[in-house]
């Protein structure tokens, strides 16, 4: 156990009436760090941040803070005593009390003095500063996220659990209170899990990403790592555009249509085995080629790049990423070559 | 004084919050304007009436009001009020609780059971409190022959009057707050909990100020019903406001001085509506997220299930199996005695034909005054709106008065007539078929009627084919309750009745208070069952619809 650990857990397990909802969950959180969970609805990721704050019980498997112990199969500590800061998804701020009322809430054993300066902190910390009347109901949805913060943030705890903060938010408003949230988290030093279904949302915000299908953890990395190098064709597809081309193992290389590529596996594979290679948007420089046998069939316009979609003979489509300014119509018949100095990921073929 | 709104949210189409917009067009017609101004002067009328009838009261009559009596009046009506509503919630939020949150063994029964006192007329329970307890009543009878016991500790005066009425009213409270219950968003109790505040602390910091404008709402309805009772307060000899001014206008020679006292009522129920107000202050209840709400937790009751059994069991069994066993005794002691019991045709047909007429005329103006409130709201529907609460915040005993005094000067043709009864009872209980209807209103989109115009209808016909069909059922709701509530009217119907006009109410009333308690019983479980027909076509209504909502 590192002394910077925050958070430990080990192999948590929990089911509802026979379905698993967190299946052998094992990962830590170090101090300051800000972890994501990505994965789609209904995969799990919000009953792991509510086991971790004590709202469900394990039902194998240990959860410890701060090298204590709080929940495992026979012990369960109660979610007041944890002393960790939960934000919800639709923020729960209490209707009856004032922003101000609210974010003191937690600061319960404070004598009155301290109370206040530690509202005042906090609200500008949030940039909440002369809301502190205000009830929560004449509130925008920013500014409610805002409270909501402020309130996990004011009793200082040892971490903070964010369940789909910016999904109640219009995607305007939720790029910005984006940076807003991430740059108070990394103010306060504060250790933080969220969870979203937002691949964006996941990357941008978070030091590691953990990606969660079906109760499973399947894979924690860095943002860069886990887009590089997913390791199966799921995390593949939720963290990012993705093409899959079926390949044969030659050696240190892999035969595609898309030429002979470097290879690399999470997996056990071996020499000619059959293989699918994922293939991201900015993997293939396409060049014009009146030989060649792909051709682009349609053209997906970005703003800030093209989305060129390219059909390979074999009927397959890769997805390319160009400039903005890409003259290449449909119907032009082009060669792909490999832009990416790493090498490419396989993955064994399925069935 | 039944709401058949409180305690349960209705949903309303944010597309119908639309304001009176210019143009021709969406002014409301005349026929639905003309029936709303109707209803809303007449709820007007009793109040200007009594004002104007303490302007020209006699100044032996104002002495008479300043009078030390007049005080103690005052003082033994706010007692009863406050202690009501006091045990009243004692008993409605932990029955709430226990019925909607814990996993109390038969928990929907109870959920049942608790509401049913609602059907028990408070002069019923008073009647069957002094026969039970009262001198020569049920228990001495009992006591006499082996014990010798020939008196019992007097039930009359406050004591039975507030336990009586509580436990006949504490469902309003229950219901209201059971409502809110159903409402309360779990997160905000988890957030608590996380923010290192234990069970108990969560409870009464988080959930109970949320639970608190239910709790007032409640309040208000039990209050204003044992402000305004007159039943169960002039059996069980307990002078408050009510029965005072009966008695004024039964023996003074100067009625002035019981418009006088009306007046005064008046005055304290504004105080109840207003400290009402106070209370719900500046919160809102609504979530702040517009995220999908978590289910509640269920509550495991553990080592205090069977005490909570209990309790349930002790409330149902003071609120309901009491009073039916000692109905059951009187009624078969009469049939041993061989008294007529069910002679009470005549009775009964009056109280049909009153309450049928009442819950017809109701719903026909309310009908056309909701659509009114719904699909032109601004600054003239909220006027009409507030009129219309009137009967609601004023006790029955006042308006039959004021009407009394109304139709003995200016309107002899109606007066001593059904039909000044009649109006008497559109004033009391017009608000509960305007509740129904335009709950029923609301459910409706406009847009709807907005098809059918662009298929081709005019809007008088597009109201005929789709909006009054679609408020078929709401409609029939809203008279089935003013029906209801109207066969248990009791001071109304003896002021104003005709002479000789007997309905079951007024024949339970007289009956026990000559001490008659085998008739009194019989007019009773009459009463009982056929008022209930309508709130158990009401629920099957109701549910079936339930089913049909998307």
């Amino acid at each position: 156990m590192i002394a910077s650990t925050v958070l430990e857990c080990a192999s948590v397990s929990k089911s509802y009436d026979g379905v698993a909802a967190v299946r052998d969950a094992s990962f830590t959180l170090a101090k300051g760090e800000i972890m994501s969970i990505l994965g789609p609805s209904g995969c799990g990721k919000t009953t792991l941040l509510r086991l971790i704050a004590g709202f469900e019980r394990v039902d194998a498997g240990e959860i410890t803070v701060q090298g204590k112990q709080v929940a495992s199969a026979n012990s369960h500590v109660q979610p007041e005593r944890r002393n960790i800061g939960m934000v919800f998804q639709e923020y729960a701020l209490f209707p009856h009390l004032t922003v101000g009322k609210n974010v003191t809430f937690g600061l319960k054993d404070v004598p009155d003095d301290k109370k206040e300066q530690r509202l005042a902190e906090v609200l500008q910390l949030t940039r909440l500063e002369g809301l502190g009347n205000r009830y929560p109901s004449e509130l925008s949805g920013g500014q409610q996220q805002r409270v909501a913060l402020a309130r996990t943030l004011a009793p200082e705890p040892v971490m903070v659990l964010l369940d789909e903060p910016f999904s109640n938010l219009d995607a305007t408003l939720r790029s910005q209170v984006r940076a807003e949230v991430q740059s108070i988290l990394h103010d306060q030093g504060a250790s933080t899990i969220f969870v979203t279904h937002d691949r964006e949302e996941a990357f941008a915000m978070a030091d590691r990403v953990g990606v969660m299908f079906d109760g499973n953890l399947v894979q924690i990395d860095t943002p860069g790592a886990m887009y590089r190098f997913p390791t199966t064709a799921d995390v593949a597809r939720i963290t990012g555009v993705s093409d899959l081309l079926e390949g044969t193992i030659e050696g240190g290389r892999v035969a595609t249509e898309a030429g002979k590529l470097p290879w690399m596996s999470a997996q056990d594979i071996g020499d000619s085995d059959s293989v699918s290679v994922l293939v991201r948007a900015d993997d293939f420089l396409v060049m014009p080629n009146p030989n060649a046998k792909a051709v682009v069939v349609s053209r997906e316009y970005r703003g800030d790049a093209m989305i060129l979609v390219v059909r390979l003979p074999s009927g397959a489509t890769v997805h390319c990423r160009q400039g903005p300014y890409s003259e290449l119509a449909a119907g032009t018949q082009v060669t792909l070559a490999p832009s990416r100095v790493q090498p490419f990921v396989a993955f064994p073929k399925k069935g | 004084m039944l709401n058949p709104s409180a305690g349960q949210s209705i949903a309303v189409h944010p597309t119908q919050q639309v304001g009176w917009r210019k143009g021709l067009g969406n002014l409301p017609s005349s026929w639905l304007l003309g029936p709303s101004v109707l209803v809303a002067l007449a709820m007007l009328l009793p109040v200007a009436y009594l004002i104007l009838r303490s302007v020209g009261a006699s100044e032996s009559a104002w002495d008479l009001l300043f009078r030390l009596r007049t005080l103690s009046t005052l003082g033994r009506t706010a007692l009863l009020g406050i202690s009501v509503t006091g045990i009243s919630i004692l008993l409605a939020v932990p029955l709430a609780w226990l019925t909607t949150r814990t996993d109390l063994p038969f928990r929907r029964f109870w959920g049942v059971v608790s509401v049913l006192p609602l059907v028990i007329p408070s002069y019923v329970g008073a009647f069957l409190v002094v026969s039970a307890l009262g001198p020569r009543g049920l228990v001495q009878q009992i006591l006499e022959t082996p014990f010798g016991v020939d008196r019992l500790p007097s039930i009359y005066g406050f004591p039975g009057a507030t336990i009586t009425l509580a436990f006949l009213t504490y469902p309003y409270i229950l219901l209201t707050v059971r409502g809110a219950i159903q409402n309360l968003d779990p997160s905000l109790e988890e957030a608590a909990r996380g923010l290192g505040h234990g069970r108990w602390q969560t409870f009464w910091r988080v959930v109970v100020p949320q639970l608190r404008p239910a709790i007032a709402a409640g309040s208000l309805l039990v209050g204003l019903y044992a402000l305004s009772d007159f039943g169960a307060v002039s059996l069980l000899r307990y002078e408050t406001f009510t029965w005072s001014i009966y008695q004024q206008y039964q023996t003074a020679f100067d009625r002035s001085i019981a418009a006088l006292l009306s007046l005064v009522l008046v005055a304290l129920a504004t105080v109840i509506l207003l400290m009402e107000s106070w209370s719900r202050g500046r919160l809102k209840y609504f979530r702040t997220g517009s995220g999908v709400a978590r289910r509640q937790r269920v509550l495991r009751l553990e080592r205090w299930k069977w005490p909570a059994v209990a309790f349930c069991a002790a409330v149902a069994a003071l609120s309901l199996a009491l009073p039916f066993s000692v109905l059951a005794y009187w009624l078969v002691r009469g049939v041993i005695a061989g008294e007529p019991l069910f002679a009470l045709w005549t009775e009964t047909r009056n109280s049909f034909y009153a309450s049928g007429i009442t819950a017809a005329i109701a719903a026909a103006f309310a009908l056309p005054f909701s659509v009114l409130l719904v699909r032109y709201p601004g600054r003239l529907s909220r006027l009409l709106e507030s009129t219309s609460y009137v009967g609601y915040a004023l006790p029955g005993i006042v308006i039959a008065l004021a009407l009394v005094f109304f139709g003995a000067n200016y309107a002899r043709p109606v007066y001593q007539t059904v039909w000044l009864l009649v109006f008497a009872y559109l004033i009391l209980h017009f608000p509960v078929a305007l509740g129904a209807i335009r709950a029923a209103v609301l459910q409706i989109s406009p847009r709807l009627e907005e098809a059918a115009r662009g298929l081709g209808l005019s809007r008088q016909r597009a109201m005929l084919k789709v909006t009054i069909p679609l408020l078929w059922p709401g409609v029939l709701a809203g008279a089935a309750l003013v029906f209801l509530v109207t066969m248990k009217e009791l001071p109304a119907t003896l002021i104003l009745g005709p002479l000789g006009f007997k309905t079951l109410a007024t024949a339970i009333w007289s009956a026990s208070s000559e001490a008659f308690f085998a008739r009194a019983a019989a007019a009773a479980l009459l009463l009982i069952l056929l008022s209930s027909l309508p709130t158990a076509f009401l629920l099957v209504r109701l549910r079936s619809q339930g089913d049909r909502q998307p």
